[in-house]
C-alpha cells in the first residue's frame, strides 16, 4: 500500500543508515504571521528537524491543548487559509527538495477545499503526507484512500487505546510512518513514561515494518532523547509553539529574534535526538 | 433513491445518506465502538427497557400531557393547536428523557464519571440531575458567554452537585463546550461516559439520543388517537441540534399524511449573517464527529452562531436532520429573535404557560402557520422546555431591569 519511494520513505531510510532517530518538528502554518512562519519553516532543516509537520489551522481543534489552540487561532487571525498553507509549502520546496512535509490538522478545511483538488494542489506544492486527526480507519474512503492513490502518504495515529484487536485496522491503509500518540489526551498535556513508550513501540512493531514516530508530551531535549532511543522519530509540537509564543509582544506580533530563538530551541531538541543512541 | 421507510437509518457506519459517520480521533474510536455495542445490547434487553420505563414514569413524570391550547387556537382562528408539554417533565425540558437513558447505559458499562456539554443549561441541569440520582460525579462544560446569560441554570447545576467548568476558548458557547468535553473524554478514556445532549456527535450518538427522545412522538401518537381518533396533520418543533424535533417526528416519519416543520433560529435575520440556521444558511461539513450542515466560511472554518436562545446557538445540526432536509421529508424554516420573543410573551399571556425561548421559535411558526389552515387541522407543537430560565434574558430584551 505504501509508496515505497516517497520523500518520507527516503528520509527514514537515510536515518536508519545513519543509525539514529529523527526529529519531527511541528509548527502551525501562518503562526504568528505568514512571513515569520515561512522564515521558521525554511530554517527548520538547518536547525536539525528531519521531518516537518505543518499544522493546517482550524477554528475547532478538538484534540489540541491550549498552546496549539492559541497558535491556530493566531494564524487564522493573521489571515491563514488553505491556499496560504500550500503557498508556504511551495515556497519551502523551492529551497529544499529533501525534507518531508506533512500537513496535519482536521478534516473540515480539506473537505471544504474539495478532496480531489486538495490532493492535486498539495502534491503539486510538495506535500508528502497527511495526518488528519478526525479521520479514523472507519472513514478511510474520505481522504486516506484517495491520498494513497494520489501518491500522498496518509499517516495514521495509534494511541494507548489502540489494542491488539484494533491494531490491524489502524495499520491497514497507513503509509510513510506510524505516529504513536503516547498519552490518552490532548496535545501539550502530560507525558508517558519511557517504559510505557518502549512497550507501545514494541507492540506496534509486531504489526508493521513502517517507522514509528512518537509524539505528545515531549517538551525537552532529554525527553526527545528518551524517545529517540526506542522509536524511529520523536515529534515535538506544543513545546515549539510555546517557545514561539514566548517571542510575541502584547499584541501577538512577532518580536525581533523570534525565528532564531525558536530555531535555537529546535537545535537543542535535535541535539538530544542525535545524541540519544551514542 | 426511492424509500419505503424514513426510519431505517443510520446504516452500520452511522450514515444517514451522506451525513453522520464517526469523525473522531483514534483515541476515542474504541470507546465509540464499545458504546455502540453496549447500546445495541441494551436496546433489546427487556430489563433495560423496564428500568428506563420506571424512571421515566416515577421520576420524570411521564407521560407528559398533550394539551389542547384552546385560547391560542381561538385567537389564531385556524388550526387546532395542541401543546406537547415536555416542559412539565422533571427539570423542565425534554432533555431529561435522553439523560435517563444514557446514565443507565453508563451504569451498564461500568463507567464511574460523567461529563457533558451544555448551551442553555437545560441539558447540563438534566445531566447533573441524573448524576445526583445515581450518585456519580459530574463535570459540565459550558461556554463563558452562556454562563453569563443562563445564571439560574448554572446555579441549579451546582446545587445538584455538578462541577461547572467555564469554557473560555473560541466563541465561548456551545460548540466550544463540546470541544472541551471531547478534550476531557480523550484524556479520561477509562472511566468517563460522555452524555451528549442532542442528536449529533459521532455514531451511535445521533441514533441513540433520537431513540431516547422518540418517547415524545410515541406518546403524541397514542394521545392524539385517544383525543381525536386520528393522527395529527402537522408537527412543529424548534431545532438547534435537533433532539426535541426528532423525538417528536421520528415515530411519524412513515405516516405520509403527517407534515413536519422544524424551526431554526434566524437570530437577527438570515440576511444579517447573525443567526444559527445551519440548514438555511450553511452547507455540509465535518465537525464534532459527524458530517452535517454547518455554518462555515469558504475555507471550512466554523462560524459562530447567534440566537437569543442559548440552546439553539450552535453552528451545526444533527445529521439525520440534514438527511431529512435533503430528501424533503421535513420542512425547515426559521424564526428570528424578535418573532421568538413575541411568541414567548403571547403564550405566557394567552395560555398561562411561559415557554423556553427555544420552544418559542416553534410557537412563532405556529403563529404564522395556524391562521392559514382550516379549523379541523390538527397541529402539535413541542413545548420542549419552560421559560423560567429565560426571564432575565427576556427582561433585558424588553428593557426591564429585575
Amino acid at each position: 500500500m505504501s509508496n515505497t519511494n516517497s520523500r518520507i520513505d527516503r528520509r527514514f531510510a537515510a536515518l536508519k543508515a545513519e543509525g539514529r532517530a529523527g526529529l519531527v518538528a511541528f509548527i502551525t502554518a501562518g503562526d504568528p504571521d505568514h512571513d515569520t512562519c515561512l522564515g521558521l519553516l525554511k530554517g527548520l532543516p538547518g536547525a536539525g528537524a528531519d521531518l516537518i509537520e505543518l499544522g493546517m489551522p482550524f477554528t475547532d481543534p478538538m484534540a489540541d491543548g491550549p498552546a496549539i489552540q492559541a497558535s491556530t487561532l493566531r494564524a487564522l487571525a493573521a489571515g491563514a487559509r488553505m491556499t496560504r498553507t500550500l503557498d508556504l509549502v511551495k515556497a519551502f520546496r523551492e529551497g529544499d527538495a529533501d525534507t518531508p512535509i506533512i500537513l496535519m490538522g482536521y478534516y473540515n478545511p480539506v473537505y471544504a477545499y474539495g478532496v480531489d483538488r486538495f490532493l492535486a494542489d498539495a502534491k503539486a506544492a510538495g506535500v508528502d503526507g497527511l495526518i488528519v486527526v478526525d479521520l479514523p480507519p472507519e472513514e478511510d474512503g474520505e481522504l486516506c484512500l484517495p491520498a494513497q492513490a494520489a501518491g500522498v502518504n496518509f499517516i495514521r495515529l495509534a494511541t494507548p487505546t489502540t489494542d491488539k484487536a484494533r491494531l490491524p485496522a489502524v495499520l491497514a491503509n497507513t503509509s510513510g510512518f506510524i505516529y504513536y500518540v503516547s498519552i490518552a489526551g490532548i496535545t501539550g498535556a502530560g507525558s508517558a513514561t519511557s517504559d510505557a513508550i518502549a512497550a507501545a513501540v514494541a507492540h506496534l512493531r509486531t504489526g508493521t515494518d513502517l517507522p514509528v514516530a512518537v509524539g505528545f508530551g515531549i517538551t525537552t531535549p532529554d525527553g526527545a532523547a528518551d524517545v529517540a532511543r526506542v522509536a524511529d522519530a520523536a515529534v515535538v509540537g506544543s513545546a515549539i509553539v510555546r517557545r514561539l509564543e514566548a517571542n510575541l509582544d502584547a499584541d501577538g506580533k512577532a518580536k525581533p529574534g523570534l525565528v532564531p530563538d525558536v530555531l535555537g530551541f529546535v537545535g537543542e531538541l535535535a541535539a538530544g535526538v542525535r545524541g540519544a543512541r551514542k | 433513491m426511492s424509500l419505503n421507510t424514513y426510519r431505517a437509518g443510520p446504516d452500520e457506519h452511522g450514515h444517514f445518506g451522506i451525513y453522520g459517520g464517526r469523525f473522531v480521533a483514534e483515541t476515542l474510536m474504541p470507546l465509540i465502538l464499545d458504546l455502540e455495542k453496549a447500546y445495541t445490547a441494551a436496546k433489546d434487553d427487556p430489563a433495560f427497557k423496564a428500568e428506563m420505563g420506571y424512571y421515566l414514569n416515577q421520576y420524570v413524570g411521564r407521560p407528559s400531557k398533550l394539551y389542547f391550547a384552546e385560547r391560542l387556537t381561538n385567537e389564531l382562528g385556524g388550526a387546532k393547536i395542541y401543546l406537547k408539554r415536555e416542559e412539565l417533565n422533571h427539570t423542565g425540558a425534554h432533555k431529561i428523557n435522553n439523560c435517563i437513558g444514557q446514565i443507565l447505559l453508563a451504569k451498564r458499562m461500568g463507567k464511574t464519571r460523567i461529563i457533558a456539554e451544555t448551551g442553555a443549561g437545560q441539558h447540563g441541569v438534566a445531566t447533573a440531575t441524573v448524576c445526583a440520582l445515581f450518585g456519580l460525579p459530574c463535570t459540565i462544560y459550558m461556554g463563558e458567554v452562556d454562563i453569563a446569560r443562563q445564571q439560574p441554570n448554572v446555579f441549579r447545576m451546582k446545587l445538584l452537585g455538578a462541577e461547572v467548568k467555564p469554557v473560555t476558548s473560541g466563541s465561548r458557547t456551545l460548540k466550544d463546550a463540546m470541544n472541551e468535553a471531547l478534550r476531557d473524554w480523550v484524556t479520561n478514556v477509562g472511566d468517563t461516559f460522555y452524555i451528549i445532549g442532542t442528536t449529533a456527535g459521532p455514531h451511535p450518538y445521533p441514533a441513540l439520543v433520537r431513540d431516547f427522545q422518540s418517547i415524545i412522538g410515541h406518546e403524541v401518537r397514542e394521545q392524539m388517537m385517544a383525543m381525536e381518533g386520528r393522527l395529527p396533520d402537522t408537527l412543529v418543533a424548534c431545532i438547534g441540534g435537533g433532539s426535541n424535533a426528532l423525538g417528536l417526528f421520528h415515530p411519524f416519519l412513515d405516516d405520509a399524511e403527517v407534515a413536519m416543520v422544524a424551526v431554526e433560529a434566524a437570530g437577527h435575520g438570515i440576511e444579517t449573517g447573525a443567526h444559527a440556521a445551519s440548514l438555511t444558511g450553511g452547507r455540509p461539513g465535518v465537525l464534532h464527529g459527524n458530517r452535517t450542515y454547518l455554518l462555515q466560511d469558504g475555507d471550512g472554518q466554523i462560524l459562530e452562531g447567534h440566537s437569543i436562545s442559548a440552546g439553539l446557538d450552535y453552528p451545526g445540526i444533527g445529521p439525520e436532520h440534514s438527511w431529512l432536509h435533503d430528501v424533503g421529508r421535513v420542512t425547515y424554516v426559521s424564526a428570528t429573535d424578535t418573532e421568538a420573543l413575541g411568541a414567548f410573551q403571547r403564550l405566557s399571556k394567552v395560555e398561562g404557560i411561559i415557554p423556553a425561548l427555544e420552544s418559542a421559535h416553534a410557537l412563532a411558526e405556529v403563529i404564522r402557520r395556524a391562521p392559514t389552515l382550516p379549523k379541523d387541522h390538527l397541529m402539535v407543537v413541542n413545548l420542549s422546555g419552560r421559560g423560567d430560565k429565560d426571564i432575565f434574558t427576556v427582561a433585558r430584551e424588553l428593557g426591564v431591569s429585575l
